[in-house]
């Protein structure tokens, strides 16, 4: 029974979704495992020290870094969402608690949120319908909380023309609509 | 409106929640201080026009509270602190 058991996508699909609405490609990842990691008071230098080890990058204020296997974006002072392929990390909060021991905390955060990655010629037009992130202003490797119709929502920058948001997964389908409607109105 | 975030820069007001009086984050101890101190802590504020320390919660951002200095007069925004170190500064551990 239970290998019939499938797990669904955040917009209740068996398989994840593409789009296309004008320029845009709006591609959903199932394959991102997701946790956060947070440093224990006073234990920053334990933390560091221990992430090393293992390859997990821990970026500075507002930016994301991605490791051999490990990426991750900076959410608050010394806390980071971490990502790694799902395949291989379905477990990602469990793994992190070994290697990271009592330095940091972690939750489990993978079914938490919907990964949208979004790709244009320039994502400029659309973006600055959405948030008031000034995209064409920020660098490359930029991550931010923002807001996108009411969704608090992460915007990480990986291009001109490329990027990914990360929004309540509970809210897919209202944050995908949004996406399509500023992408008809921008192309 | 547009807060200086120590850590992240210029950000949009519409990005915080607004508190109150900075004054909150001197909560006196409830078994130890007497009710006069609670009273006041709980009920009497300030409402001084000109500068005003209060409190702001970036909620669509970092999740960070500040302290932020502003003249309730003209809105200005002078000085803006995590509200982290302020109260370290005062001696709080928490």
């Amino acid at each position: 029974m239970a290998n019939a058991l499938k797990a669904r996508t955040a917009l209740g699909a068996h398989d994840p979704l593409q789009v296309m609405v004008g320029a845009l490609v709006v591609t959903e990842r199932f394959d991102v495992a997701l946790a956060s990691v947070a440093a224990r008071r006073g234990r920053m230098g334990d933390l560091a020290k221990a992430a090393e080890t293992i390859g997990l990058p821990l970026p500075e204020a507002a930016r994301h870094a991605s490791g051999e296997v490990y990426a991750a974006f900076w959410t608050a002072p010394e806390m980071w969402l971490v990502e790694a392929p799902f395949a291989s990390h379905e477990l990602i909060a469990e793994v992190l608690k070994q290697a990271l021991g009592d330095a940091a905390s972690v939750t489990e955060q993978t079914d938490a949120w919907v990964a949208f990655d979004l790709l244009a010629p320039d994502l400029a037009p659309l973006l600055e319908r959405l948030c008031n992130v000034d995209f064409p202003a920020v660098v490359v490797g930029y991550a931010t909380r923002t807001m996108v119709e009411h969704l608090g929502c992460y915007l990480i920058k990986h291009g001109r023309g490329t990027a990914r948001l990360y929004g309540p997964r509970s809210s897919a389908k209202s944050l995908l609509h949004a996406l399509e409607a500023a992408a008809h109105s921008a192309w | 409106m547009i807060i200086h975030h120590p850590i992240l820069g210029p950000r949009d007001a519409q990005e915080f929640v607004y508190l109150g009086d900075e004054s909150l984050i001197d909560r006196p101890d409830g078994m130890t201080a007497g009710i006069e101190a609670f009273h006041d802590y709980a009920y009497n504020r300030d409402n001084p026009a000109g500068a005003h320390r209060e409190l702001w919660y970036h909620e669509q951002g970092d999740r960070s509270w500040l302290v932020v200095t502003r003249n309730t007069v003209t809105h200005e925004i002078t000085k803006v602190e995590l509200a982290r170190d302020v109260a370290r500064a005062k001696g709080r551990t928490k």
